[in-house]
């Protein structure tokens, strides 16, 4: 009796908790897997730990307002940790082993480079939302950031305009690695098409993290008192930037003498600096959090939530910024294309993003190229105001074609627009 | 025909309003502020310089509002908010409704120029004596011709004499560009006794025909530029000597800990980055209590921090060292591992407490700016204070290692150990007092380098490298050493990286620290004296 009790106890919880299974993997089938692959530790989480909450975010968003195709997102989120082989093996891991449809992730150039080899083997599709070197077309990645010719080249003409003071010396500062040497060998080809001597552009580079700005600010002061009006282009990287603008206010260089324009230096990075002896001095990005317009009141406002309901650190001081804004439309392109590919499978939603367009918290529209998977995305030309925002100064009237392979990179005229198929 | 029946209508629009506006605000020209808003720069900037002209106080507030970003144009109309009530920027007449849709007028680098200038100019006349020096001081490093009139009059009613000479240097620099070549001549002849690299580039271009038609004007500014250049030169000499000091003062202020640690009681502490840390964030919590409690007497948390930061790294320091340091003595391979794993303990703990990001700490009004010691020798505040600071730590410890019972027990227990307890020497309780002070002492450093560079979980990496070159360089066991070390291995640094760029002189640096260190493997300092080697 209490033996036929048990064995049938037991015959019904093993029947319900196969049933539970088999629900549980019903279940698991009804979500679309999606990595994550962002620093969250090491030098590069100052950076990039937003980007991940705001991936994170707009997951959430897609989810509550009904998945895609039916199917609800399901994040995976790893932590490279700043160390760029490790991004190779946990991109591995997400691919084979997590079986994710789609990566989103990266932010310097040596860690896409780091990745690259790994979605061409297995077939895997990486968004990189970042502003970057060009140089590059793969058909497994989408560059929903800015090529040279969507931020460097416009900012540098603008210096050169009247209302940008007519600047006709360039001093080139950068933190040494291919990033920054990649884009001053095109602006330096670009100034030389516009008639600046080699004597008038001086180039500086300091190695990751240096943190002493004494001799290179006396050097550009120098540079700059020899006649002729000088600006400064920075692709200074990472938390270097602090002590490097904290160096130039104490040392009086104002933005109406020498100009600073910088491309890696957004909201995010201007939070630890006091920016009132900075105001006047120049970045270029394809978004400001200043932008008004009902897009990005309702982007900002989603990431305000988002940061008080997670608790994120400082939640009541977060900012949105430019690799943000282009995490977020690469998701919701991405799910678009699923929606018009009725596939996950990686080529048919390569396909099918060639087009694809998204109302951006830029105010413009947004658009995939046909062919060489970057965003045509509008450019903006900002100055630091005391608060840490910026006030745009120059924007162009509409969205710009990316152009990756630089014309001004001898060779690069041969290049295709379209990536191998492969 | 449009444009002329659209200025037709803004002089009407601007008469009426004139008819309209409220007596008690001097009404300024409506015509003329609503150029301020204008698309075309050029327009914007020639009515600042008309308001700039006018010596009319009401002229001066629109513009320092239109610098502080207050001036809005909506519906064709220039206002700026007082409180919830919009008012007209020219009659200060109350706007009803406010209008829908705003923006604030764009405000780029040259319009802020031609704004300073201008506020500059409406200065000039000020009854107080240090408003007038000043805006005489603003318009030292680009006066334009057209404030040239306006510095001719102010030179006529100056009396002080200092304004008096910045007036002149102003004058002539506005009167560079005069179409008149006397007048051209007459200012380079001014500006000859300048001693500014700033004026000193003003004249550079003078030199070239193509903008200076007239020969004896490019030889009175050829002549004038050699003058300022040798007035220049001792400066900047002094200014590179300045940069390396401080720097050196930098990298011994964190070694001076690490010297203690491993120097002296000979503990290979790869955690000693992180205590300077933990002075860093006691920095910023420091700050962050006087924001929330003490705002009025915020400029001087950094006095406040200095204890705080001290005996909260030295205690963690002690805890260190009770809990495992103490455990590993004589084993330095193990204790290498260990105080590894400590640091990586101490980062994640921190990026638990503070987070990821690096957390802000400003610098106090203080500090901020620098100070003109002589022409081209500019010393930015902070770092004249971090090198008296490195010099108080640095009086500091040597009284505590010389002068106190504490730093002889010291020095004896690390002269001789077992010597030092038969004595009565309490050895283990030493040993946890001196790693603490090493500790307190990098919270020190962590208090300097919050003010010059990122407070982040990741700092102190930065700085292990260093501090172990500083110390082994000047010999271990060597407190003397470790500031002439240090002094050296700053003004070295300095010197290459004016020749070869940063990336080249740190390689080089640490060339050199090798073959030195190959060469006299004991330091610069050698300890002397007998000693129980194990």
């Amino acid at each position: 009796m209490h033996r036929r009790n048990f064995i049938k106890a037991a015959t019904l919880s093993v029947a319900l908790a196969a049933a539970g299974l088999t629900s549980l993997s019903a279940l698991a089938a009804d979500t679309i897997k999606v990595g994550i692959l962002h620093s969250l530790s090491g030098t590069m989480a100052i950076s990039e730990t937003a980007l991940k909450e705001t991936a994170l975010m707009t997951i959430d968003e897609i989810n509550k307002s009904g998945g895609v195709m039916g199917k609800k997102l399901e994040a995976v989120v790893v932590d490279p940790a700043s160390n760029w082989p490790l991004f190779a093996e946990k991109s591995r891991q997400l691919l084979s082993k997590d079986k994710v449809d789609v990566v989103f992730g990266c932010w310097t150039s040596v860690s896409r480079k780091s990745v690259l080899p790994v979605f061409k083997e297995l077939n895997g599709l990486l968004f990189y939302p970042v502003q970057y070197e060009g140089e590059e077309l793969e058909k497994n990645v989408f560059y929903t950031g800015a090529a040279p010719n969507q931020q460097a080249i416009p900012a540098v003409e603008y210096l050169m305009s009247k209302d940008g003071g007519s600047a006709k010396r360039w001093v080139l500062l950068g933190t040494d690695y291919v990033y920054p040497r990649t884009t001053n060998k095109i602006l330096r080809a670009f100034l030389k098409s516009k008639g600046v001597a080699d004597a008038d552009i001086m180039e500086e580079y300091t190695p990751f993290g240096h943190s002493d700005y004494q001799t290179i600010i006396a050097k550009i002061k120098k540079f700059a008192g020899e006649g002729k009006k000088t600006a400064v282009v920075s692709t200074i990287n990472g938390d270097s930037n602090v002590p490097f603008y904290k160096e130039l206010g104490n040392a009086g260089l104002k933005a109406s003498d020498v100009p600073v324009v910088a491309f890696s230096v957004g909201e995010e990075e201007l939070r630890g600096v006091d920016t009132k002896p900075l105001q006047g001095h120049l970045a270029a990005w394809n978004y400001f959090q200043s932008i008004k317009n009902p897009e990005n009141a309702k982007f900002i406002k989603m990431y305000r939530d988002w940061a008080k309901k997670n608790k994120l650190p400082n939640a009541d001081t977060v900012v949105t910024n430019d690799p943000m804004e282009a995490t977020y439309i690469g998701i919701h392109m991405w799910k678009q294309a699923v929606e018009k590919a009725k596939s996950t499978d990686v080529d048919k939603v390569i396909a099918a993003m060639a087009g694809q367009t998204f109302k951006a918290p830029s105010g413009f529209v947004a658009k995939m190229d046909e062919k060489n998977h970057h965003l045509h995305k509008p450019v903006f030309i900002g100055e630091v105001k005391s608060d840490g925002q910026f006030n745009v100064v120059w924007k162009t009237k509409g969205p710009v074609r990316a152009a990756p392979w630089s014309p001004y990179i001898p060779g690069n005229d041969k290049k295709k627009d379209v990536p191998d198929s492969k | 025909m449009t444009e002329i029946t659209h200025t037709m209508t803004r002089y009407l629009l601007s008469l009426l309003l004139c008819l309209f506006a409220v007596p008690a605000f001097a009404a300024l020209d409506p015509a003329l502020v609503r150029q301020l808003a204008d698309e075309d720069s050029d327009i914007k900037i020639a009515a600042i310089q008309q308001f700039g002209a006018s010596a009319d106080p009401e002229a001066g507030r629109l513009l320092k509002a239109m610098a502080d970003d207050e001036l809005l144009v909506g519906d064709d109309t220039v206002f700026r908010f007082d409180g919830e009530q919009a008012r007209d920027a020219a009659s200060g007449a109350l706007i009803e409704p406010v209008p829908e849709a705003y923006e604030s007028i764009t405000v780029n680098n040259r319009i802020r120029a031609a704004l300073s200038n201008a506020l500059a100019a409406l200065k000039l006349f000020d009854a107080d004596r240090g408003v007038r020096l000043t805006a005489a001081k603003e318009l030292q490093s680009n006066a334009g011709l057209e404030v040239a009139p306006i510095l001719a009059r102010a030179m006529d009613k100056e009396s002080d004499s200092e304004i008096q000479a910045l007036l002149r240097q102003a004058h002539a620099l506005a009167n560079l560009g005069n179409p008149d070549a006397a007048a051209r001549l007459a200012a380079v002849d001014v500006l000859s006794d300048s001693a500014s690299a700033a004026t000193r580039g003003l004249l550079l271009p003078l030199l070239e025909t193509a903008n200076e038609p007239d020969a004896t004007v490019r030889a009175a500014a050829a002549q004038a530029v050699k003058e300022i250049e040798s007035r220049l030169a001792i400066g900047e000499t002094l200014a590179k000597m300045f940069t390396g000091i401080s720097l050196g003062s930098i990298l011994l202020l964190a070694a001076l800990g690490l010297a203690i640690t491993y120097g002296v009681m000979g503990v290979i502490n790869m955690a000693h980055g992180e205590l300077l840390m933990v002075g860093a964030y006691a920095t910023f919590f420091v700050q962050t209590l006087f924001r929330a409690w003490l705002p009025d007497y915020l400029d001087w948390y950094l006095l406040a921090a200095v204890p705080v930061a001290f005996f909260a790294a030295a205690l963690v320091g002690m805890l260190l060292e009770r809990t495992v340091i103490r455990r590993l003595y004589g084993r330095p391979l193990e204790t290498l591992l260990a105080t590894w794993g400590l640091s990586l303990v101490l980062i994640q703990a921190a990026r638990v407490l503070f987070g990821a990001q690096n957390v802000e700490v400003a610098n106090p009004v203080w500090m901020s700016g620098g100070v003109e010691i002589m022409a081209g020798l500019v010393l930015p505040w902070n770092r004249i204070v971090i090198v008296g600071f490195t010099l108080f730590v640095l009086a500091l410890m040597w009284v505590l290692m010389q002068k106190t019972r504490l730093g002889l027990f010291v020095r004896a227990v690390t002269q001789n150990r077992p010597m030092a307890g038969c004595v009565g020497v309490p050895t283990g309780r030493v040993d946890t007092l001196a790693f603490g002070l090493g500790a307190g002492i990098a919270g020190l450093g962590g208090v300097a380098l919050s003010q010059i560079t990122n407070v982040g979980p990741d700092m102190g990496q930065g700085y292990i490298v260093d501090s172990f070159l500083v110390v082994v360089l000047g010999g271990v066991g060597q407190l003397a050493g470790a500031v002439w070390a240090a002094l050296g291995l700053g003004i070295v640094t300095k010197f290459l990286e004016g020749w070869w760029g940063a990336v080249i002189a740190k390689i080089v640096v640490l060339v050199i620290v090798i073959i030195f260190i190959q060469k006299r493997p004991q330091g610069l300092f050698a300890l002397k004296g007998r000693f129980v080697e194990n």
